[in-house]
């Protein structure tokens, strides 16, 4: 049943890039618990800005849990204290009146604070860029149904391909490592019979990307699976260390 | 080579180095338990001592070993770099981090634990190894075996008693019967005196449980890392890291010290 | 027909308009390509599509998204599937049946030629897709499987779970990114376009301000693509996303390009209920979910006050104390009417005190009886011959868990109800708008070197969308269409050079969209954008939403009025212009919902007939059916901007040669 909360938040500001930042702490009351995380933060929001104060910039958009903009590391935990939500999907509910809840934006090197909560995850789209597609003109395709593909492996390429490119595994990861969002584009097309002719190459060239932009390495710690708002699974983590063995082994480069 | 090049220096690449060598060297525990359970064979040290010298001397077993030696410095001296690398990766740490919420404390501290596994080795291994190279602490002691009856009975030599081989073996009699008479450099005395102090007990049997929290993630992780991950297989890779790795093997090898303080 | 509107539709027989156009239509040639250069704004569906595909050609192009990656455009959202008429399940669909179920579905306002063609072009995509590693729901012979959706009768739409729009725009993104690994896309993320730049009547170029620090950019080019999508936040609570906004579009139409039918919107009958004043958006329940699901009210009025009062649970109601009032008013379509219908079939229902939740704003979505028939069939399977009651509902939950799990998650986690157990409370909510920018067969605006693609133009759908056809036209406009007729005006272009952003038109254009901002960091007066937003949405939901009236409408155009001049004297926008400031974002877009809803009102208001989502409350038959008028207002209504808020209506006339038009039935 809903009920009313009176909280107290902290939250990580910053003006911009170059600024280092500290915790301000504010006070919200009379949230209902039939509330989004977000939109508490639009109370709050609104509140600060009649006290002619500057609002809190987060990222945010389709709040429905699917455009993956949003990103709030809550009381130590990307995405807040429940299981397999988004920020914009965390409800009120889940938290207790006179809880103190803490707020920081992601935390890694190569997602860059831009303001408040605020982050930058250009990387991610690099690391696409690198290999993260399937080569194929607009008009050259063949009949859909042209190909069979076993439903065990669609569903699994489906169940890959649902990422929705948020950040909260590298967030929850203690080294920032990248490794499920990356292998789990790697292990959509692998699973694909489409995806066959690029398959050793687009590992390469992705892993190369993501070692770039500066994330750290795996340690199998399962933390970005847990934390992974669409539940994305660690086979597919194995599938690309297979996949990246294999294309070291068996390209043809020297 | 361009390519092992590339391979070795990718995040992804390190990490295969760092499971190859860490599963090469949970094969090589086994092996060390199997030899060190010689210790708790009454026979005053001889099985042991036997298989001591056998360790060292076998060409095929000496080859094995550099590659172990090898192994530990590479996993030790990449973990710590990794670890170093991965920390960058976040240069401005979270206040607030919830780790227990998403992750196993161990696979969190494997730098840690693999750290204290070191310093470990190091006294591990020059208590005993060093010793047994080059050290003069470690005397011998004479063994004969009664080959009528099977009963051994053993000697030790004097402190300024020295010979080239680590072993002589030879046939000696007396009026009981005929004997076989083996001099061997006496390890397992070394290890039942120093088994003594509680300091090096307590710090083995501690250091048995960071290999048993280390290898309780390691051992998995590892064929995580190979890419062996199948539904069908990690049921047993899980039991073999925790009932091999982190409960049986740490049990057995911190056995050892105890049985020797307590004896 | 106005001599301003030349809609271009090519001569011939329905099947070979767009067969032979396409075959004709001036090429240029690959060397030109590299020295045109492209802007497209947005990277949705439409967008990322086409800036895929052109590159691909090897025109240079800049694409232009709000959001912090093309990945995030509102497409991702889109639920449901995207209709494709490749026959594949037998049932006697063909290009001829899509293109008319879209002609009827969208009540006789859509222009054949667009339709056939979108029909036409509907499989292509598919192949499309699927190639490029799209993973659609598939059977276990390996083969790609459809489900229905309303307003037809044949299964024709391919899905991937709840999360066909992600897959979909996923597919088209990872082209995008390749071209931008390439270097022929230029990407710029967390920009926002804030004018369009005319030169000599042609679009040139477009003014955008890069969010993270306030800078305002000139960017020529030689076309600008707009696949913005829609203007559904103009009534701030809607299934848009919360950036979502018509400002691309309104700065266009307020330079020349005309705004076609801006009262067709979209009520989706299956949204999440309003739950109180605290709500930001609206979730949408997919539409195949009525496919499963049943809907109904109770039949007796003091059930349904027993309900809202929580004296008793909607499974304490019997059978045939329940009202399924869809199946009951149009037994052939039954759950599975169109949109508007279905919308305002539960409106009625709610007035007429049905209504079930504590606001009596909801209507019951029910799974029950289809869970107990899904947990049959998998006892047959699995060889159970006498189920128990709890293995049948235990077996049929699985079923429907695997079909819909994430939506049934996500209505858990909103509404904090579980839909296994009890049926879902749904409401109607602003969804899709068929209105947009008036382009011509091209795609082209009356603006020459302006485009709409996607849900920014008016093209296909008439004044009512059927389900899982905005993927479908997204996607045609970008992959299969503007490849093609951005030749019939490129080939003219390859003699400019590029302009110099220098140019007075560019300083102009920026000086201005300075001035906006400046005017509104200089207010500072004493109620936030969002007061003004959630005013003007409750203006426009109740005037100009499901039901509209003479009287409403024109009530609710003074009230827009004054609500602008309001807010243009006591809007507060904190912060700076020379930071990220999101504040400042939304106040810029409200300004353009608070011109746009005037407009919509304005149309709504001059269509004298009921017809798709536009409802008339003067115009209705007995049964409370939407009544058109082919007679008076078989027209596109295209409307031009003047100075101030002041408009000229264009007509553009609707000719069907190869329909019939009929009064819509789906009894």
């Amino acid at each position: 049943m809903e009920k009313n909360l009176n909280l107290n938040l902290k939250v990580w500001r910053q003006k911009n890039a170059d600024d280092k930042g500290k915790f301000e702490e504010y006070k919200v009351n009379d949230i209902s618990t039939d509330m989004s995380f977000l939109e508490m933060f639009d109370v709050l929001n609104s509140q600060l800005i009649t006290e002619d104060k500057d609002p809190i910039a987060f990222d945010h958009d389709c709040r429905e849990g699917i455009c993956g903009s949003c990103s709030m590391h809550i009381n130590g935990r990307p995405h807040g204290p429940k299981h397999a939500v988004t920020t914009c999907q965390l409800h009120m509910r889940s938290f207790n009146d006179g809880d103190t809840i803490v707020v920081e934006p992601w935390r890694a090197a190569p997602f860059p604070v831009i303001k408040d909560l605020v982050v930058n995850r250009s990387a991610f789209d690099r690391i696409i860029s690198a290999g993260g597609f399937i080569s194929i003109n607009t008009g050259n395709a063949q009949d859909a149904n042209a190909i069979p593909i076993p439903k065990d492996d669609a569903d699994e390429a489906f169940a890959a391909a649902a990422c929705i490119g948020c950040g909260a595994c590298v967030a929850a990861c203690k080294n920032a490592s990248a490794m499920l969002f990356v292998s789990a584009k790697v292990s959509q097309f692998a699973l694909l019979p489409q995806g066959q002719p690029e398959r050793h190459q687009r590992v390469s060239e992705m892993v190369a990307q993501m070692d770039l932009e500066g994330f750290g390495a795996c340690t199998n710690t399962g933390a970005c699976s847990a934390e992974c708002p669409k539940g994305i699974s660690l086979t597919h983590i194995a599938r690309m260390n297979r996949d990246y063995i294999a294309a070291s082994f068996a390209a043809n480069e020297k | 080579m361009n390519w092992v090049i590339k391979m070795f220096s990718s995040s992804l690449g390190q990490k295969f180095i760092m499971a190859l060598t860490g599963l090469f060297l949970c094969s090589f525990l086994i092996v060390h338990m199997i030899g060190n359970l010689q210790l708790f064979k009454a026979d005053d040290g001889l099985a042991f001592n036997t298989y001591a010298v056998f360790m060292t001397t076998n060409p095929l077993i000496k080859l094995t070993s550099y590659l172990l030696y090898f192994s530990i410095l590479f996993h030790a001296v990449k973990g710590i770099l990794l670890v170093v690398k991965n920390n960058k990766a976040r240069p401005v740490k979270y206040a607030v981090q919830n780790g227990s919420a998403n992750s196993h404390w161990t696979s969190r501290s494997m730098g840690i634990l693999g750290t204290i596994i070191l310093v470990f080795i190091i006294v591990h291994m020059k208590n005993f190894w060093f010793e047994y190279k080059f050290g003069h602490e470690i005397g011998y002691t004479s063994y004969y075996t009664n080959l009528a009856t099977g009963e051994t009975g053993s000697k030790e030599m004097s402190a300024d008693y020295t010979q080239f081989n680590k072993i002589e073996e030879g046939m000696t009699a007396d009026e009981k019967g005929q004997y076989r008479l083996v001099i061997v450099k006496d390890l397992y005395k070394a290890v039942a005196l120093q088994f003594k102090e509680w300091y090096l007990v307590a710090l083995y049997v501690l250091c048995m449980f960071a290999v048993a929290f280390h290898l309780y993630h390691g051992f998995q992780s590892a064929f995580q890392t190979l890419g062996l991950n199948h539904s069908k297989y990690n049921g047993l890779i899980k039991f073999l890291g925790i009932w091999i790795y982190s409960i049986l093997l740490p049990a057995g090898f911190a056995a050892m010290p105890l049985f020797f303080f307590f004896k | 027909m106005t001599s301003k509107l030349n809609s271009k539709i090519p001569e011939g027989n329905l099947e070979q308009k767009w067969t032979k156009y396409r075959s004709t239509v001036p090429l240029v040639n690959p060397a030109n390509k590299r020295s045109l250069e492209i802007i497209i704004v947005g990277s949705g569906l439409a967008g990322a599509s086409a800036a895929a595909s052109l590159a691909e050609l090897g025109y240079k192009v800049k694409v232009f998204c709000f959001q912090d990656s093309a990945r995030r455009a509102h497409s991702i959202a889109a639920q449901g599937g995207i209709n494709a008429a490749k026959n594949y399940q037998n049932d006697g669909d063909s290009t001829y049946r899509l293109f008319y179920d879209t002609i009827k579905g969208g009540d006789y306002r859509s222009r054949e030629a667009n339709v056939y063609r979108l029909a036409e072009v509907s499989t292509n995509i598919i192949d499309q897709s699927v190639a490029s590693g799209v993973p659609f729901a598939r059977e276990y012979g390996g083969l790609l499987s459809n489900r229905s959706f309303g307003g037809t009768q044949v299964q024709r739409t391919f899905y991937a779970a709840g999360q066909t729009g992600q897959q979909l725009l996923l597919g088209a993104y990872s082209g995008l990114q390749r071209q931008v690994g390439t270097g022929n896309v230029k990407m710029y993320a967390r920009h926002e376009m804030l004018d369009v730049v005319t030169i000599d009547g042609k679009c040139r170029g477009i003014i955008a301000r890069d969010l993270t620090n306030g800078k305002l950019e000139r960017h020529f080019g030689h076309a600008v693509l707009l696949c913005t999508g829609g203007y559904g936040n103009v009534f701030f609570l809607s299934t848009n996303a919360m950036g979502s906004n018509v400002t691309a579009a309104w700065k266009a139409h307020k330079k020349g390009a005309m705004f076609a039918n801006p009262c067709f919107t979209q009520i989706h009958p299956t949204c999440i209920p309003v739950s109180g004043d605290h709500q930001s958006k609206l979730t949408l329940m997919s539409e195949s979910l009525r496919n499963d699901g049943r809907i109904w009210v109770p039949a007796k009025k003091e059930d349904a006050l027993a309900l809202r009062e929580g004296r008793i649970k909607p499974n304490d109601i019997r059978e045939e104390d329940r009202d399924y009032y869809l199946e009951r008013r149009y037994p052939a379509f039954g759950n599975l009417v169109p949109r508007d219908v279905a919308s305002r079939a539960a409106k009625e229902r709610c007035d007429a005190g049905y209504g079930v939740n504590k606001t009596g704003e909801a209507v019951y979505l029910d799974f029950a009886f289809n869970t107990i028939r899904y947990g049959k069939i998998e006892a047959n399977k699995k060889g159970i011959n006498n189920p128990t009651d709890e293995q049948i509902v235990a077996m049929g939950k699985a079923v429907v868990k695997e079909k819909y799990g994430n939506l049934f998650d996500m209505y858990e986690q909103i509404t904090g109800v579980n839909p296994y157990d009890q049926p879902m409370m749904i409401y109607p909510a602003v969804h899709y708008t068929m209105g947009g920018l008036w382009v011509d067969y091209n795609l082209m605006t009356n603006i020459p070197g302006l485009y709409a693609l996607g849900e920014a133009n008016f093209s296909d759908h008439g004044a009512n969308r059927l389900g899982a056809s905005a993927l479908m036209q997204g996607l045609a406009d970008g992959y299969f269409v503007i490849p093609y007729t951005i030749g019939a005006y490129l080939s003219n272009e390859i003699m400019t050079k590029a302009i110099s952003t220098d140019h007075e038109a560019f300083v102009e254009a920026e000086k201005n969209v300075q001035g906006t901002i400046d005017r509104l960091l200089s207010i500072k007066g004493t109620k936030t954008v969002d007061y003004y937003h959630k005013k003007l949405g409750l203006i426009i939901w109740n005037q100009c939403g499901m039901a509209r009236s003479e009287a409403g409408l024109k009530e609710a155009i003074a009230n827009v009025q004054a609500l602008r001049e309001e807010f243009w004297s006591n809007v507060k926008v904190p912060g700076d212009a020379n930071s990220l400031n999101p504040e400042l974002e939304k106040a810029g877009r409200v300004a353009d919902f608070l011109e746009l809803g005037e407009l919509m009102c304005k149309d709504a208001l001059d269509r004298e007939e009921s017809c798709g989502g536009h409802f008339r409350e003067e115009h209705q038959t007995e049964e409370g059916e939407a009544l058109r008028n082919d007679e008076d207002y078989k027209y596109v209504a295209a409307w031009e901007y003047f100075a101030g808020t002041n408009w000229e209506l264009h007509k553009e006339e609707l000719i069907y040669d190869n329909i019939k038009i009929a009064q819509r039935s789906y009894k």
